[in-house]
């Protein structure tokens, strides 16, 4: 009796829960898992994964690498933040999915033929320096870190969507927990064919309910027409198409929401004029916040564009190609593929703004980031919980693909960087696989918290953030180590700490700031301008780094690696011309140490 | 710096052949580049200097959110494409150029 009577308020979470969008996320969610263990079982080492991948077809490792890529930002947060902000935001699908065109253009041939899996070992690689290697592994998990917050937003949002008596937090432990455990136990390592998978159910996922609310309730143009743009006396789709619920208060104004330069990127130039006196705004706004957010958007652009080739999960997969044809036609595919998944969120966002209006007034788990799990249901009946039931699969399938994918990175630098070669360095393999366990635990830990506390922030921002991070580390280490020869290992340190750390403190202060753990609102409303260069730093971070890295290489230029004119060989030359395999045998011979 | 031990065909590891093989790559991958970021940046400056045709409507979308939300994917799929062309191409002509030169140093 006494057992029920405690138990009984820790389960009523169960109730009202709709069976079928719980059976849709529950196959989801063990198909997953015994998925990872069945093919973990076939390759039980990570040169394995690597051989084993060598043999996999162009279209299966074209879909690996776009499940691995299409996370909760990009499922869920997409979206929701298209629904809040408006136009603005289609600069995230666009960048997410043009980084891969850099990250095509500029890095990922090179980094190929140079035979390196990870940033690490690139940056050991190129520069002969296991120290170096030790602080490239220490933005893996910088930029891990604050990659996971968001991907555990997605777990919170969807599991208080899925039991509605469940607290945000609740959803965030139990995701946590179950991934977390998985990583540990060995069930999940990257496996080609879980995130080809993936890549599908959540392509079938956010297409199939959007068509599906488009035959009820009408097409993507029809209510975007809904919406006057500014110089329009009425919007160009009359209501009698349109079945249009009013907007709540909190919902921006058609003509903000529609246009460039809208809520997103003039918050700070409206929260600056609200503190002045009334009088005086109008000519404030007029002055500022056009170009304010002219800086925001570029700044905004190159974070994404530039962060997407120095995420740590991405690269490895450029290996997983029988030769480097194969690689372009890969990544080609890939372009493809992604470009093809990113043009169906903003279509929830612009759907939901319409049919979903109460959204606009929840906040945090409640709020626009469940558009995608919430708006299929408008279908009614037994469809429109089978709709939802496919889009809270497709949540799934993002954020459980990311985490994992980010605590295999994280728990591995940790493991084998940190514990492995620093802290014991003759640690036996057996010892290594405990610590791994025990890595896996501790981060896995360590991100459930981070992610419990960040309930109001929008996924998408938080993506934003580890973006800039990486494009003011990652990027210029790569970008510059691969195109100039004269880099030396002291100036890719600096630029890449110097960058990078003001990045990490520019986006913690905004966090810390924007949960409410410091109070900076009074100061952000008479800073607009540092507000911006905070919220989005990338475009003061990232010429940093590169500016430190010239200067400090030309300072130190005695230490340029003897053998750099072979490194920049395999790294340009075809690979038909066997430079690689010299390369090694030289450095076996002990040229390079 | 001197090579440790040096390889039997000098022409792969001399100084020109990695400056026009970088070169050549680089001045590929700037074009793409340049290419990209010229429509990737100019749509903010277009909405910026002229919002009002940036506003006209094409079947309910408005000029600047049909290109960003829709147009261009395609657009960067056919850089992309482009690139990957070249590339190979280039990578081709750089084997049969050494091989050339092999063959005409045996003669």
């Amino acid at each position: 009796m006494n057992l029920l009577t405690t138990l009984a308020p820790t389960l009523a979470f169960l109730g009202g829960v709709d069976p079928w969008i719980f059976t849709f996320a529950f196959i989801t969610v063990v198909v997953t898992i015994g998925m990872g263990f069945w093919s973990a079982k076939q390759s039980k080492t990570a040169s394995d994964f690597f051989v084993a991948g060598r043999s996999v077809s162009v279209g299966w490792n074209a879909s690996a690498i776009s499940g691995e890529y299409l996370s909760a930002a990009s499922f869920m947060g997409i979206a929701g933040m298209v629904m809040a902000n408006g136009y603005d935001v289609l600069w995230y699908p666009v960048c997410y999915a043009c980084g891969y065109l850099f990250l095509l253009l500029f890095i990922a041939g090179p980094l190929r033929r140079f035979g390196a899996y990870t940033i690490p070992d690139f940056a050991e690689g190129r520069y002969d320096s296991p120290l170096f290697r030790k602080i490239a592994v220490c933005f893996v998990l910088f930029i891990g870190f604050v990659y996971t917050m968001p991907q555990m937003k997605g777990a919170g949002v969807t599991l208080a969507y899925i039991f509605p008596g469940m607290p945000y937090w609740g959803g965030v432990a139990l995701v946590g927990a179950v991934i977390t455990l998985n990583v540990a136990l060995g069930g999940m390592k990257g496996i080609t064919l879980v995130q080809a998978f993936q890549y599908w159910i959540k392509l079938f996922a956010i297409s199939v309910p959007i068509f599906v609310l488009m035959a009820v309730f009408g097409f993507y143009n029809g209510h975007l027409g809904a919406n006057a743009a500014p110089g329009e006396t009425a919007a160009p789709t009359p209501t009698a198409e349109i079945a249009r619920k009013p907007l709540v208060e909190k919902a921006p104004k058609d003509t903000a929401w529609i246009a460039p330069f809208g809520p997103l990127t003039t918050k700070a130039v409206g929260a600056a004029a609200a503190k002045l006196p009334a009088e005086q705004r109008p000519a404030y706004l007029a002055a500022h916040q056009r170009p304010y957010s002219l800086l925001y958007t570029y700044s905004l652009i190159i974070a994404l564009v530039c962060g997407t080739a120095g995420l740590p999960h991405i690269l490895v997969r450029f290996y997983t190609n029988p030769d480097g044809a194969a690689a372009k036609r890969t990544t080609m595919w890939v372009m493809i593929l992604i470009g093809v998944f990113y043009v169906f969120p903003p279509v929830f966002g612009v759907l939901g703004r319409n049919l979903a209006p109460e959204l606009y007034s929840g906040v945090g788990a409640k709020g626009t980031d469940k558009v995608v799990l919430e708006l299929p249901r408008a279908v009614g009946g037994v469809l429109g919980s089978i709709m939802s039931g496919i889009t809270c699969a497709g949540a799934f399938a993002a954020f459980m693909s990311t985490f994992s994918g980010l605590l295999v990175s994280m728990t591995g630098a940790f493991a084998h960087d940190i514990y492995g070669r620093m802290l014991k360095p003759n640690a036996s393999q057996a010892e290594r696989l405990f610590m791994f366990k025990v890595g896996a635990v501790v981060i896995g830990g360590i991100a459930i918290l981070l992610g419990t506390q960040v309930e109001t922030l929008q996924i998408n921002f938080m993506v934003n953030q580890a973006f800039a991070i990486a494009a003011s580390s990652y990027f210029p280490l790569l970008f510059m180590s691969v195109w100039w020869r004269g880099m030396t290992m002291t100036g890719a340190a600096a630029g890449m700490l110097g960058g990078g750390l003001a990045a990490l403190m520019c986006t913690g202060t905004i966090i810390l700031g924007d949960i409410g753990k410091i109070n900076l609102a009074d100061f952000w409303a008479f800073h607009p301008l540092t507000r911006i260069l905070a919220e989005q730093p990338a475009i003061w971070t990232m010429p940093l780094s590169i500016s430190l890295m010239v200067v400090v290489s030309k300072l130190t230029a005695p230490s340029i690696p003897p053998d750099i004119r072979m490194k920049m060989l395999v790294l340009h030359a075809p690979e038909q011309l066997g430079l690689k395999q010299e390369y090694i045998q030289e450095h076996s011979a002990g040229a390079g140490h | 710096m001197p090579h440790p031990t040096p390889p039997a065909d000098d022409a792969v590891h001399s100084e020109s052949f990695l400056r026009s093989l970088m070169r050549r790559q680089f001045a590929l991958s700037a074009a793409c580049a340049a290419t990209f970021l010229v429509v990737l940046l100019g749509v903010p400056l277009l909405n910026y200097f002229a919002p009002a045709l940036m506003a006209t409507r094409v079947g309910g979308f408005t000029l600047s959110w049909l290109i960003l939300g829709v147009l261009f994917f395609p657009f960067v799929w056919v850089i992309s494409w482009l690139f990957i062309q070249r590339s190979t191409t280039l990578e081709n002509d750089e084997v049969a150029q050494v091989q050339r030169n092999k063959e005409g140093r045996g003669t």
